[in-house]
């Protein structure tokens, strides 16, 4: 690099001569697919994975809101889409605490965290500091194939006896003793070894950041240029390398409680379940930033694009998302306010729980600063984020009354959390990935999406998940425990909105599939950069799509 | 709706009658149900039929009606307090994101502005949310001291949790007893041996075949655990809920200042029948308690076991119960030699409940 004069650098990033020789030859199908080295098939790979886990899970939450459209069991005893209709109203029950418990796990560990940190991350990052690929390219396919495996073991572990019946019935939390003494047969350990490898995958994935994050920047682009994207992958890498081992650890125990006689998580061997939530939620609770953050980190991208403004407070938004990493380390017990703490630690969590609302404001109120004074158009990507600002603020002020352990322990357990977290995650999460997919979508795929379709989707989305999400809350504060396929009469009503609006959002995500479909096939080839001058980060630079292999001349930021 | 909620709290605290003519439906039903219970219902064997929007679920867009103080507290900061702020926050970030979004269209603002700093808004911005949050964190930490402030109790009753009910135990009363849901009547998986659910038992999945009770205005420990995997114990209208962990004893208490039928269910997954194990409380007058004691087949603390439970029980026990409060000491009576070994864990608990 030295050895060119820095006046022979082209300020443009893409050269003619880069997209038309070697830097766009491509290998044969299965050495491309199935043996890449390239972070943007990688994140393509991500992505596709991550619908194909979320129509599943998305499936599956489909059959618990057809269950819960009114009290008593109707579907479950309709046999299960999985197996053969059984008249042992036990296996029905069970069957449902399988549902949830693989909705929970596919959405995080199979849909949202490949999206988000695979696909998005995959595809960004390199793009964004002006790097050729990831530091460790074939570590990148390896993290992606072991994701595989690990979500065919936990399909496969529906098939085989887990208790009551098939599968594991434990919830995503695999609460120790009822994933351990409660729950006979392989099911449990099929989907303990699943979290296993998807646990090892986001590991060597959050080595894999840091390390290209830190040392595979473009010259002159600091750590305090990049953008925010960027920033939110890599204090997320941070969460995964620090929470990950924690879970590893805590299921590793599950599994030798389960077969080989050890007590670590049983009271009548000297061990204690309630160290297993400890240890569990000390994974737990970062786990949920990790699954926000990058989000924040792309509707900043948004915001900042369809504003045409940049960032406001750049410094204070990169390091609100390094405290709210920090933070979020100390203040797991807070999922544990029922297990019977003494008042003083539950004074503190309390206490530590709330500091978090005070970055987490600064983050929304900068957003609404970036668009202050912008000159804001609304397309897809834009109504997406704005979407997410406001639902996710009505998911972190329900959050700042959980925090309270004097009323957490009426809410605990019940849909009012049900609905706070969906609100976060279904609301905020998953809004931040259509902003993030509907922006990215002409870079990647060199097509651009529809916009009218792209609008009818977020509009029909966004009624149909306040829909069911809404009205959880009245059912949380009337007592409706969680994680129960039947209910009495008085929770009704709201169910039944509930339901209705389960279908309204998949008449939303039925418009979102006509339109990718139509779009890769008959959509308007994209520039460069649609977006305009908003859109000031380094992969608006390239071609869309992107050259095979970009910046083999490294672009120089000033 | 939070009005009527704050009304039907009053009405029940007897404290505004004015406030009991509130256009909800129940709301003079729990003003005079807060008067002394349903009288002259001599017959033990009666079973209180649950009031219709106290104890029970019933559809309402808020916090089920609370009968103890510490759930009033509670219930208040909630729906007073952070409910507000929840409201306004949320709608001033609706208000400013709205204003935004039409003042600065493209339309009516076509050439951005370039500002990205204010150091005083960013100020402004990180310690207005401080001082919100230091404004909840003072009467939340009140509170959870108020909580973790038990009275002495008066009565200890042992709740633990199996797949799938709750046995109960009333150490001091030499009292034991299993607590099923009751099945409808139509339902196939009901033995015949099983009593079907009527109305007076309560709303279904939530009635079961043998009430825990408890006597009113008395402070009734609960220790709660399980003999299999995690459960947990919750009355709503009491409103603290505690996990039963095997091999672990945890501690509630509540004082419940009305007589009537509270219903709760386990609120944490324990297998297959998750939903099937409610908890039914009965709370009643101490006369009405130690008629049922005695029915049970137990003593009441301090009363001479051979004595007609009727007439003696009733009497000594609001005197006898008080001084039994936490520590064991008293009534080294010549109760029964039954509840005095059971007693034992209780004076563990006596000692436990500091933490």
């Amino acid at each position: 690099m030295s050895t060119i004069p820095a006046d022979a650098l082209p300020l443009k990033a893409h050269e003619p001569h880069d997209a038309h020789h070697d830097a766009d030859h491509k290998p044969g199908f299965f050495t491309r697919w199935f043996m890449s080295t390239n972070h943007k098939d990688i994140g393509t790979l991500y992505l596709i994975f991550a619908i194909v886990a979320g129509i599943i899970g998305g499936a599956i939450s489909g059959i618990m809101r057809a269950e819960l459209a009114e009290p008593g069991i109707q579907i479950l005893s309709q046999g299960w889409p999985l197996g053969p209709g059984t008249a042992n109203f036990d296996e029905w029950t069970h069957h449902w605490n399988v549902l949830i418990t693989a909705h929970g796990l596919i959405m995080v560990f199979f849909m949202v965290m490949p999206a988000m940190i695979g696909g998005f991350g995959n595809w960004c990052v390199p793009l964004m500091i002006g790097a050729p690929d990831m530091a460790f390219p074939r570590m990148n396919n390896i993290s992606f194939w072991l994701l595989v495996p690990a979500f065919l073991l936990l399909l496969g572990s529906n098939f085989v006896p887990g208790g009551s019946g098939n599968g594991a019935g434990t919830g995503w939390t695999v609460y120790a003793p009822l994933s351990t003494s409660g729950s006979s047969g392989p099911a449990v350990d099929m989907a303990i070894f699943a979290l296993h490898l998807a646990g090892a995958s986001s590991i060597l994935g959050a080595i894999n950041f840091i390390t290209t994050i830190f040392n595979m920047r473009a010259p002159g682009m600091t750590l305090h240029k990049m953008p925010l994207f960027v920033w939110s992958i890599l204090v997320t890498a941070f969460l995964l390398l620090l929470a990950l081992p924690v879970l590893a650890g805590a299921i590793t125990m599950l599994l030798t409680d389960r077969n080989f006689q050890t007590t670590f998580f049983d009271a009548s061997g000297g061990g204690n379940p309630v160290l297993y939530q400890h240890l569990f939620w000390f994974f737990g609770h970062p786990e949920v930033y990790i699954m926000i953050l990058p989000g924040f980190g792309m509707v900043s991208q948004v915001v900042a694009t369809f504003s045409r403004k940049p960032v406001f407070g750049y410094l204070g938004m990169a390091y609100a998302m390094v405290a709210i990493g920090v933070v979020g380390f100390v203040v797991w017990a807070h999922h544990m306010f029922t297990v019977g703490m003494d008042v003083n630690t539950k004074m503190y969590f309390t206490a530590a729980t709330m500091i978090i609302a005070v970055p987490t404001g600064v983050k929304i109120f900068s957003w609404i600063a970036t668009m202050w004074g912008g000159s804001i158009t609304f397309e897809t990507p834009m109504l997406w984020a704005i979407g997410f600002i406001f639902l996710f603020t009505v998911g972190g002020v329900t959050g700042v009354v959980l925090a309270n352990a004097g009323v957490d322990n009426y809410m605990h357990d019940t849909y009012y959390v049900v609905a706070h977290f969906h609100y976060v995650l279904s609301l905020g999460a998953v809004f931040a990935i259509f902003a993030g997919f509907y922006y990215w979508f002409p870079k990647m795929t060199g097509k651009m999406y529809n916009e009218l379709l792209g609008k009818l989707h977020f509009f029909i989305m966004f009624i149909g998940v306040n829909m069911i999400f809404f009205p959880q809350h009245f059912l949380g504060l009337d007592a409706m425990p969680r994680r129960i396929p039947d209910y009495t009469p008085a929770f009704a009503y709201w169910n039944q909105i509930s339901t209705i609006g389960y279908m309204v959002t998949i008449a939303g995500m039925a418009v979102f599939f006509v339109n990718l479909f139509w779009s890769m096939a008959a959509g308007k080839k994209a520039p460069d950069n649609p977006w305009g001058e908003g859109a000031t980060t380094l992969e608006w630079t390239l071609p869309s799509p992107p050259p095979f292999h970009q910046f083999s001349t490294l672009p120089k930021i000033d | 709706m939070k009005l009527i909620g704050w009304a039907i709290v009053l009405a029940a605290a007897g404290l505004t009658p004015a406030a009991a003519q509130a256009p909800q439906g129940d709301a003079p039903v729990a003003a005079s149900a807060a008067a002394p219970p349903t009288p002259a219902q001599p017959a033990l064997a009666q079973v209180t039929v649950p009031t219709p929007g106290i104890g029970v679920p019933d559809g309402r867009k808020g916090i089920q009606e609370q009968v103890t103080e510490i759930g009033r507290e509670a219930q208040s900061f909630h729906d007073n307090w952070l409910l507000v702020l929840c409201a306004v926050i949320s709608i001033f970030v609706l208000g400013l994101l709205g204003y935004t979004m039409v003042r600065y269209r493209r339309g009516a603002h076509p050439e951005p502005t370039r500002n990205s700093h204010n150091t005083t808004l960013e100020i402004i911005w990180t310690l207005v949310p401080v001082l919100i949050l230091v404004a909840i964190a003072i009467p939340s930490i009140r509170l959870l001291r108020h909580q973790y402030s038990p009275p002495p109790a008066d009565l200890t009753v042992k709740a633990i949790g199996n797949q799938w009910y709750w046995s109960y135990e009333y150490p001091d009363h030499g009292v034991t007893f299993d607590s099923y849901m009751l099945k409808e009547g139509n339902d196939p998986t009901r033995q015949p041996n099983q009593r079907a659910r009527t109305d007076a038992d309560g709303p279904p999945l939530l009635a079961t075949d043998e009430r825990l009770v408890i006597p009113v205005g008395k402070v009734v420990k609960f220790i709660v655990t399980s003999n299999d995997v995690i459960h947990a114990f919750w009355v709503p209208a009491f409103w603290n809920k505690i996990d039963a962990n095997p091999g672990q004893l945890n501690e509630i208490w509540a004082k419940v200042d009305r007589p009537g039928v509270y219903f709760g269910q386990c609120t944490e997954l324990c297998g297959a029948r998750h939903a099937y194990m409610p908890i039914a409380v009965e709370v009643v007058s101490a006369e009405r308690f130690a008629a049922w004691v005695a029915s049970k087949g137990g003593t009441m603390p301090g009363a001479r076991p051979p004595a007609t439970p009727d007439s003696t029980g009733a009497s000594p026990v609001s005197e006898a119960a008080v001084p039994t409060a936490a520590q064991p000491q008293p009534n080294a009576g010549p109760a029964a030699a039954d509840p005095a070994a059971v007693r034992q864990p209780a004076i563990n608990q006596a000692a436990t409940a500091q933490n």
